[in-house]
């Protein structure tokens, strides 16, 4: 079933045309990965997605469900979680107020103003964290965690709402290597359990290669080319744009 | 009417220099050091008296003597400002902005007593400037020759300062450390050397802003509010960081305060309206049109990153049985004062929980919501004439009347906080301050409303709280009830929801929070609350005045949420009972309890960064720690 159809996606910022006709699709249950070298366009590609940049023109459809035009506070309301490339959880908080806060705004519980928040979906919290593997770190406070930790508490976070997408911007930049595969296993692992559509942007192409059933690649605003790993890592111009054609250096007389 | 206009303009000219000399001096020192100086009007009034003295000195008939004093003024408040960065700015850069802010406000309390010691209570009049004191005829109008010198040291003073910054290698340093001072850092510049020389540059171009008013205006000890209020107006309007952006601001500001001036009564459509009333808040308005239109400035940029600086708040815990227990009893405490005490300490127990109030409502905002309030008085002042007009022009019972207070209170920050919450850190301190100024110059000049500057009076609570313990007990019940209730708010979901918001803007608004639109809840609940403490507050005094909505109102409530710690739920109690206390205890033992209490926070700022409240935690936490290694 397919959860986000994207098509004819265009945007330019003056005479730079950063993302040009881009079209695909993501299915429920699948990674979806978004690669390109830099200034590709994947973050402006994935800004159009969660509503922090407008379109130029295109075709946002979630369910069936127009996006283009609404605020990223009500894009999650209709089941899109997200993960920032740079982490940004509530620091003065705990670990598990964090989650309580998403399962609060969640349940449009956000106007009270008498009964104390700490108690309210504490073990749905619990549930939630117990999946990512940060149950037993609950009490501490988000802003002493260790980064890879934090990681995961964004995963927990971005599952509070029960999405049917899942929109991860780099999920794991900044992270060590060994723990970089870890994360994204977990997170194909969960998605598959609740029948997440992924979609995530990353550079380890280690990452890349072993967690995605599906790659997409970005050069120049461009999509060239689309397909499973396998595929993709034959894919002769996929190859040019990340390993270099040797035109460049053929042109300079090496 | 065309000579008119023209002479308003070049009036208008005239008062743009010294505006714009105060402003760029303070929009320098923020670009450089990240610190809001509030003391930078002081440093100006400090410029005006030492001119005086100067001048008199040099001997004022001859033009060196004018000029030298001038010139001599501005570099002795140069060197002030030097040493202040040296004693006290430098050992608190690290510390969190708030604190920062702290210590000028405390500088601003020292610096008005030394000047009242030096220079006495009285207004001083300065001597007109030798060579200068006749008048040019501009078809047909006399203008004052003075006046021409001052409209071209604006545009001097913008191009010199212009050629430091593009031309010398200093100024590069300064513009670089304005974008990104970690940077420069990095690089190898001796941070402190910059830092002190842009305080230096900064005080030095105040002093002389000051300094050449001398001819103008009257040397007298309200200078320092008055003119950093239109400091910040000017520098916020222009663009925090940008010079040019001040002198454009400064223009356009003092134009419009000269044509107020020179309107005068209009008489539309039947009605006479009078502009030259209008010239308190004309500043006001357009820095509130600016701000949502632009909201960096009509020059400025949105401010770089800044790293490593801020503080981590720790969790909140929920309120225990513990909590409630010491509460409880603390309360049953302060209950039982009355039957010992005399009526002295019944009137000064009421006015700590009035404040204690006032300062847990802006410690709500500063707190858990992440808006600092630079004008929170306005919603405190609403509160006071709220009741009071409830009491005297809809005669309405007492009980009643109070009622009106939170109303006032929180229909104020509604209307006011729609505007601020479109903004962020310094820029919304600084619209809350002129929000504030507006209501101060509305309720100082409707006369016939209001008792313009006379105030109200006559508000006496009713029969069966005549008492003053009885009144007492009342006041407490509300005051505390209150208290309690907005603390349960932060810890309620919506509490959360103003600290998500806070903590991480966008995480919170990709989990689905307007945080906009709480922020505005949050400010209105907090202005309904500050206009409750205002409503108890006139009862409890029997007469108002403009003052209860005045800037250093604001000030005293901004010192209290400090004292205690803005970290910390119960600081702000405890430092409204200590700044009372203080102020009240000081103030009947000498004339100079400003600077006792602004020493006091100096020392206090420079001992513990924390706060009190903080300050006893983190003992607590030590001791704590000591006691489970020695188990």
């Amino acid at each position: 079933m397919t959860v986000l159809s994207v098509s004819n996606l265009s945007k330019a910022f003056g005479g730079v045309k950063a993302v040009q006709d881009v079209a695909f699709s993501v299915a429920a249950g699948e990674l979806l990965a978004l690669i390109g070298p830099n200034g590709a366009g994947k973050s402006t590609c994935f800004n159009m997605l969660n509503g922090q940049l407008r379109p130029d023109s295109g075709i946002v459809n979630l369910l069936g469900r127009s996006l283009v035009g609404m605020k990223p506070r009500d894009i999650w309301r209709l089941g899109v979680g997200r993960t920032f490339q740079i982490t940004a959880t509530f620091n003065s908080m705990t670990v598990r107020e964090n989650i309580q806060m998403a399962l609060l705004s969640h349940h449009n519980a956000l106007m009270s103003l008498w009964k104390p928040a700490n108690a309210m979906y504490r073990d749905e919290a619990m549930a939630l964290l117990d999946r990512v593997g940060m149950a037993d770190q609950s009490e501490r406070p988000c802003g002493i965690l260790a980064y890879g930790d934090i990681k995961r508490v964004e995963l927990a976070i971005a599952l509070a709402n029960q999405p049917k997408l899942l929109l991860m911007d780099e999920p794991t930049a900044g992270m060590a290597p060994n723990e970089r595969v870890g994360l994204m296993a977990l997170t194909a692992k969960l998605a598959r359990q609740d029948n997440i559509a992924v979609l995530f942007t990353e550079h380890d192409m280690d990452v890349v290669f072993a967690q995605a059933d599906r790659i997409i690649v970005l050069n120049r605003g461009k999509l060239i080319a689309e397909g499973s790993p396998v595929e993709v890592r034959a894919n002769p111009e996929v190859q040019a744009v990340y390993l270099g054609s040797g035109a460049t250096y053929a042109g300079e007389g090496h | 009417m065309l000579a008119n206009i023209v002479i308003q303009f070049m009036n208008g000219l005239a008062g743009a220099s010294s505006l714009f000399l105060v402003a760029a001096g303070l929009s320098i020192i923020f670009g450089v050091s990240r610190i809001v100086n509030f003391a930078h009007g002081s440093l100006y009034m400090l410029g005006v008296y030492l001119a005086y003295t100067l001048v008199e000195f040099f001997g004022r008939s001859s033009i060196f003597g004018f000029w030298g004093g001038v010139l001599m003024a501005a570099l002795c408040v140069g060197l002030i400002g030097v040493l202040i960065e040296i004693v006290v700015l430098r050992r608190i850069y690290r510390a969190p902005e708030l604190f920062q802010l702290l210590a000028t406000f405390a500088l601003v309390l020292v610096i008005k007593d030394a000047a009242l010691y030096i220079w006495g209570a009285e207004d001083l009049v300065g001597p007109r400037a030798a060579g200068l004191r006749g008048a040019v005829e501009i078809m047909g109008k006399r203008f004052p020759q003075y006046d021409l010198v001052l409209i071209a040291i604006g545009p001097v003073v913008l191009g010199l300062l212009w050629l430091l910054m593009n031309r010398t290698r200093w100024g590069t340093l300064v513009r670089a450390a304005t974008q990104d001072r970690e940077m420069v850092g990095a690089l190898g510049v001796n941070q402190s050397g910059l830092f002190t020389g842009v305080f230096f540059l900064g005080a030095f171009l105040a002093g002389l802003g000051g300094a050449v008013q001398l001819p103008r205006e009257p040397a007298q000890l309200m200078l320092d509010i008055t003119v950093i209020s239109d400091a910040f107006v000017v520098v916020v309007v222009g663009g925090m960081g940008s010079i040019g952006g001040a002198f454009l601001a400064a223009l356009l500001i003092a134009q419009a305060k000269a044509f107020c001036i020179g309107i005068g009564d209009v008489s539309i459509f039947g009605t006479v309206f009078s502009f030259s009333k209008f010239t308190l808040v004309v500043e006001f308005v357009i820095m509130a049109v600016v701000l949502v239109v632009r909201p960096w400035g009509l020059l400025g940029k949105q401010q770089g990153v800044q790293r490593g600086a801020f503080m981590v708040e720790p969790p909140l815990y929920p309120l225990n049985q513990t909590f409630w227990i010491v509460v409880l009893a603390i309360v049953v405490l302060l209950g039982l004062i009355p039957f010992g005490g005399d009526n002295y300490l019944l009137v000064l127990l009421i006015d700590i929980a009035v404040f204690a109030l006032f300062a847990v409502t802006l410690h709500f905002l500063m707190g858990p919501s992440g808006m600092v309030s630079f004008g929170h008085a306005a919603y405190f002042g609403l509160g006071c004439y709220g009741a009071a007009l409830a009491l005297l022009k809809l005669k309405l019972p007492m009980e009643l009347a109070l009622f009106a207070a939170p109303l006032a209170g929180g229909l104020g920050a509604l209307v006011f906080g729609w505007f601020c919450v479109r903004l962020s850190g310094v820029y919304l301190a600084m619209l809350t301050l002129a929000f504030a100024q507006i209501a101060w110059s509305v309720i100082y000049q409707w006369d016939a409303f209001t008792g313009g500057s006379n105030g109200l009076i006559g508000l006496w609570p009713s029969e069966w709280l005549k008492n003053r313990a009885v009144f007492y007990a009342f006041a407490l019940v509300l005051c505390v009830g209150s208290i309690l209730f907005l603390w349960r708010v932060v810890h309620a979901p919506f509490g959360y929801a103003l600290r998500a918001g806070r903590d991480s803007a966008l995480r919170a608004d990709a989990i689905g929070i307007n945080v906009r639109r709480f922020q505005w809840f949050g400010f209105t609940l907090s202005g309904a609350f500050a206009g409750l403490a205002g409503g108890l507050f006139a009862f409890s005094k029997g007469s108002i005045s403009p003052e209860t909505l005045a800037v250093s109102r604001s000030v005293d409530g901004l010192v209290m949420v400090l004292l205690g710690g803005v970290q910390t739920l119960t600081g702000p109690v405890a430092g409204a009972a200590l700044f009372t206390w203080l102020q009240d205890s000081i103030a009947r033992n000498t004339e100079y309890w400003r600077a006792i209490l602004g020493l006091t926070i100096l020392v206090i700022v420079l001992a513990f960064p924390q706060g009190i409240a903080g300050f006893t935690k983190q003992v607590a936490a030590r001791i704590g720690v000591m006691r489970r290694e020695a188990v």
